[in-house]
């Protein structure tokens, strides 16, 4: 995909390809096409936001125009004194965790194996990704449905062996359950991620290093992994910043549920907004999340991403 | 160096059983009776029974849910690409001041989650008369895809020479007819992977229309399985029959779009 590139050469471009004859009426043409799309995301994405600020501060029960009843930070006080939002907080961590720790090595290692020259790996890859364009909706049923603790297909198949597990049933094992369910559907959009990143490393720098004598597994620590990073800070980062707002796939699995063991900050939101209408404790929630994802990307991009912040922008709403 | 494939292949089909076995489970599943699926749940059907499928097929629900989404998709693509073509169109090659942080405006946009803005959103469209309404949806979608849209439809403009502007602009053409008639045409491959992109954002997204539409005939298909599934709850190969059919859709296009889609999601991560 050259599609993106920005090298040197484009400002220079952009320059050259301004002709005096538009010099007429530029503000007219410019206002005419910005102002679409600026309206829209204004109103519909900016003002949302700063509403939800704002309402933070303020009891609410979203109706009646703008909350009038100012609370200062009774709201976040509140949030940060309850056992339930604390368990939010706590299986952010847990989630991110075995997203970086299992699910993304997991992915690198599926892409590395599909980088070699299996037979077949147009279908593997094929097969791989078709998760992904599932909507977390009907991927939560189907594994609501093989999860059922009596008559689902997991505990059938490992009833053979003695192996029945509760899954998002049992508060010890939803945290899990739910987290297979979302490397079934998301190892391999990073697994393709990596494949891309892997076959812009030259195969020069790979030889090399073989010729040298090394082994496989050095050849991937010393030249192939550190030559993915770019590739993989982008993977964590949008790992990380879709577990902030981790909603659909929880809300069908389990509601948050079995006793709030499986709940995230979203499912909180969402239930004291829209079951209990206490808009502005909810919104408080949701600053939170806004907060989370700002103070992460900007210290992200300042510190880990640095250089390869180019491409990190382009490919963060797909998650949604 | 050549060594045996052998356990790589093992690896690889263990993984695809781990992606195959839910849908392949659910596409015979539908052909059981629910009680088939508790004492054969390994095997084929036996007999087989199509009435999960056809009844599902039959139902006026499924396929108004269908339509909604597709109406839904497909308003929201055209007004979030056009939107954004003609925003991009600016940002890429007009230069004036200001140019730079307008377009930082819409890139921040790209680290605002979605979530945080539902409450507020859910309170301006019951204000404005929108909820029920798929414009609801559509609107609100569009703007929260414009940042993605305008940031990979700049880079593409960016890269048209700017000799080929000259010309249009010597033989009279304004800047519209430009951008109409050369400009778009010429990226039409970008437009393609925008597009797909936002078909497939607008297909699966559940959180949006779960709290703007509370009338059933307004319902997308991601509603209606939630709903299915909850509504028959001990009749499990119906639902089974349900995902299945809602799967079609999403894979059919898949398969049609599958390079759009993957070139457009790794192109920004990799940025080459």
């Amino acid at each position: 995909m050259t599609t993106l590139t920005r090298g040197p050469q484009a400002p220079a471009l952009a320059a050259r390809a301004r002709p005096p004859r538009r010099r007429r009426r530029p503000w007219m043409t410019i206002t005419l096409f910005v102002l679409p799309a600026l309206v829209l995301f204004l109103l519909l994405v900016v003002a949302p936001i700063a509403v939800a600020l704002y309402a933070s501060v303020f009891r609410w029960n979203g109706f009646g125009g703008l909350p009038t009843d100012f609370v200062g930070l009774d709201n976040f006080t509140r949030l940060f004194g309850t056992e339930v939002f604390r368990q939010d907080v706590w299986h952010l961590g847990v989630i991110i965790l075995l997203s970086l720790g299992v699910q993304l090595p997991f992915s690198l290692a599926i892409a590395m194996l599909l980088h070699q020259r299996v037979r077949g790996r147009a279908v593997y890859r094929l097969v791989f990704f078709a998760p992904y364009v599932l909507s977390e909706v009907i991927t939560g049923v189907l594994f609501s449905l093989l999860l059922s603790p009596d008559a689902g297909l997991a505990n059938q198949l490992l009833g053979v062996f003695g192996l029945e597990s509760e899954w998002l049933a049992d508060t010890g094992t939803v945290l899990p359950s739910v987290f297979l369910v979302m490397t079934w559907k998301y190892f391999g959009f990073h697994m393709m991620i990596y494949l891309a990143g892997r076959q812009n490393i030259p195969e020069e720098l790979i030889e090399a290093a073989q010729i040298d004598g090394a082994t496989p597994w050095r050849v991937f620590r010393h030249v192939t992994l550190p030559l993915l990073g770019p590739t993989i800070r982008i993977s964590v980062f949008l790992s990380v910043i879709y577990t902030i707002q981790l909603f659909d796939l929880v809300w069908i699995l389990t509601e948050g549920g079995p006793s709030h063991a499986s709940e995230t900050m979203a499912v909180t939101m969402m239930e004291f907004g829209f079951g209990r209408h206490q808009v502005g404790y909810a919104s408080a929630i949701s600053v939170v999340m806004f907060g989370l994802s700002l103070v992460f990307a900007l210290v992200y991009q300042r510190f880990v991403m640095r250089r390869d912040l180019e491409g990190a922008t382009t490919s963060m709403g797909d998650h949604r | 160096m050549r060594r045996t494939t052998l356990p790589l292949h093992a690896i690889a089909w263990i993984v695809g059983a781990f992606i195959l076995v839910p849908i392949v489970y659910a596409l015979l599943g539908g052909f059981k009776s629910t009680d088939q699926l508790s004492t054969n749940p390994f095997g084929l059907p036996d007999p087989w029974v199509t009435e999960n499928y056809t009844q599902v097929l039959g139902s006026g629900s499924f396929w108004r849910q269908l339509w909604n989404s597709t109406f839904i998709a497909v308003a929201t693509t055209a007004i979030v690409v056009l939107l954004s073509a003609m925003a991009a169109y600016v940002f890429a090659r007009f230069a004036f001041r200001g140019r730079e942080l307008l377009f930082t405006v819409f890139t921040v946009g790209l680290m605002f989650p979605f979530a945080v803005a539902i409450l507020p959103i859910f309170v301006m469209l019951r204000t404005l008369g929108l909820l029920d309404n798929p414009l609801g949806v559509i609107l609100t979608q569009a703007a929260f895809g414009l940042p993605l849209t305008i940031i990979i439809l700049r880079g593409f403009f960016r890269s048209v020479p700017g000799e080929i502007e000259e010309a249009a602009t010597i033989d009279g053409c304004t800047p519209f007819g430009f951008f109409w008639r050369i400009l778009l045409p010429m990226a039409r491959p970008a437009l393609a992977t925008v597009s797909v992109l936002a078909v497939v954002g607008s297909w699966n997204t559940f959180m949006l229309p779960l709290v703007v539409f509370s009338d059933e005939t307004a319902w997308t298909l991601p509603l209606g399985v939630q709903q299915f599934q909850g509504q028959y709850t001990s009749d499990i190969a119906r639902v089974l029959a349900y995902l299945v059919l809602a799967m079609v859709p999403a894979l059919g296009f898949y398969a049609v779009a599958e390079r759009h889609l993957i070139g457009g999601l790794t192109a920004g991560a990799t940025k080459g």
